[in-house]
């Protein structure tokens, strides 16, 4: 069913030659999107929990793509370093302390979550129907001030990315305080957990000696 | 022809998402996953050019490094059991040694 969907823009590509870039782009993220999906259902109906944390992975490798395709590129740099590297590794370690397997769940008990889900998507779909389009040069967020930082950056920074210039330089300060911020949590993170542990091997062999 | 190219890597990776779902065993969704991720490697590449930037082929490099460190640290999940054992039997191993 989804795989028939998706087949049908890549026809649609190969008859209509006169921008051959772009609907070629529009098809490999009609592709991305339909193998998007057949990985959620999947992931739901499996119960092997290994077999789920592999499909997270390439979940997580399909959803960056896309966020290539929609030009997000810092926003899948980060999808690909969180979620198809460490958060693997992160449930990897979490199923170590479980259980291997999901335990199937009564079928009275799934209606209220189905619900508040459909309820929710519904709401979010609501929601997007105000939003303007992808790549509107009348949205707001490419009105006010995104004009000021695309038409200032080549004098003001002389940096070919405008993203690195914004996040770099025109909001350095805030930058500076994220970096501090994630830096105190991962400093108390170790001060908690003892920085021992960084080397547990060590320890470890001490207590068995 | 990178229309070609990208139509071909998506029939590659509809197969690998194949084989991780249906795949009976562990290393075939290991194999899977990581051949998926060069697969989208290889996708990003190419929708560089078909979007015409190149400059995404930066970002198609990252995802190579990420893919191989991630498949590491999933077998070495495997081969432990968990990943803060392996710390100490590479420690064992190292002693072996001395």
């Amino acid at each position: 069913m989804l795989l028939a969907e998706a087949v049908a823009p890549a026809s649609e590509l190969l008859a209509e030659s006169e921008f051959p870039g772009l609907s070629a782009a529009f098809a490999v993220e009609i592709f991305i999107l339909a193998m998007l999906a057949a990985t959620a259902f999947a992931m739901i109906r499996m119960r092997q929990l290994f077999g789920v944390a592999m499909l997270s992975g390439i979940y997580s490798l399909l959803s960056a793509a896309f966020f290539v395709a929609l030009d997000a590129v810092d926003v899948a740099f980060t999808e690909a370093a969180v979620g198809a590297g460490v958060s693997t590794v992160l449930v990897l370690s979490g199923i170590a302390l479980t259980a291997k397997r999901e335990l199937p769940v009564d079928r009275e008990r799934t209606f209220l979550p189905l619900a508040i889900v459909l309820v929710v998507g519904a709401a979010l779909v609501y929601a997007t129907i105000d939003m303007p389009a992808f790549g509107d040069p009348n949205a707001p967020a490419n009105v006010y001030v995104g004009a000021q930082y695309i038409e200032r950056t080549p004098e003001d920074i002389e940096v070919p990315n405008i993203v690195t210039a914004v996040l770099a330089s025109y909001r350095g300060f805030d930058t500076l305080g994220e970096t501090v911020v994630v830096f105190t949590a991962g400093l108390a993170c170790l001060l908690l957990l003892g920085a021992g542990s960084i080397r547990g091997g060590g320890r470890h062999d001490d207590e068995e000696h | 022809m990178f229309t070609a190219a990208a139509a071909a890597i998506i029939v590659a990776m509809i197969i690998m998402l194949f084989r991780a779902i249906a795949g009976p065993t562990v290393y075939d969704r290991v194999l899977s996953v990581n051949s998926f991720g060069t697969k989208t490697v290889l996708l990003l590449a190419v929708l560089g050019f078909l979007m015409g930037r190149p400059a995404f082929l930066d970002i198609a490099l990252l995802y190579a490094l990420i893919n191989f460190i991630a498949t590491i640290a999933i077998l070495k999940f495997f081969r432990y059991g968990r990943l803060s054992a392996s710390m100490a039997d590479m420690d064992l191993i190292r002693g072996d040694r001395r």
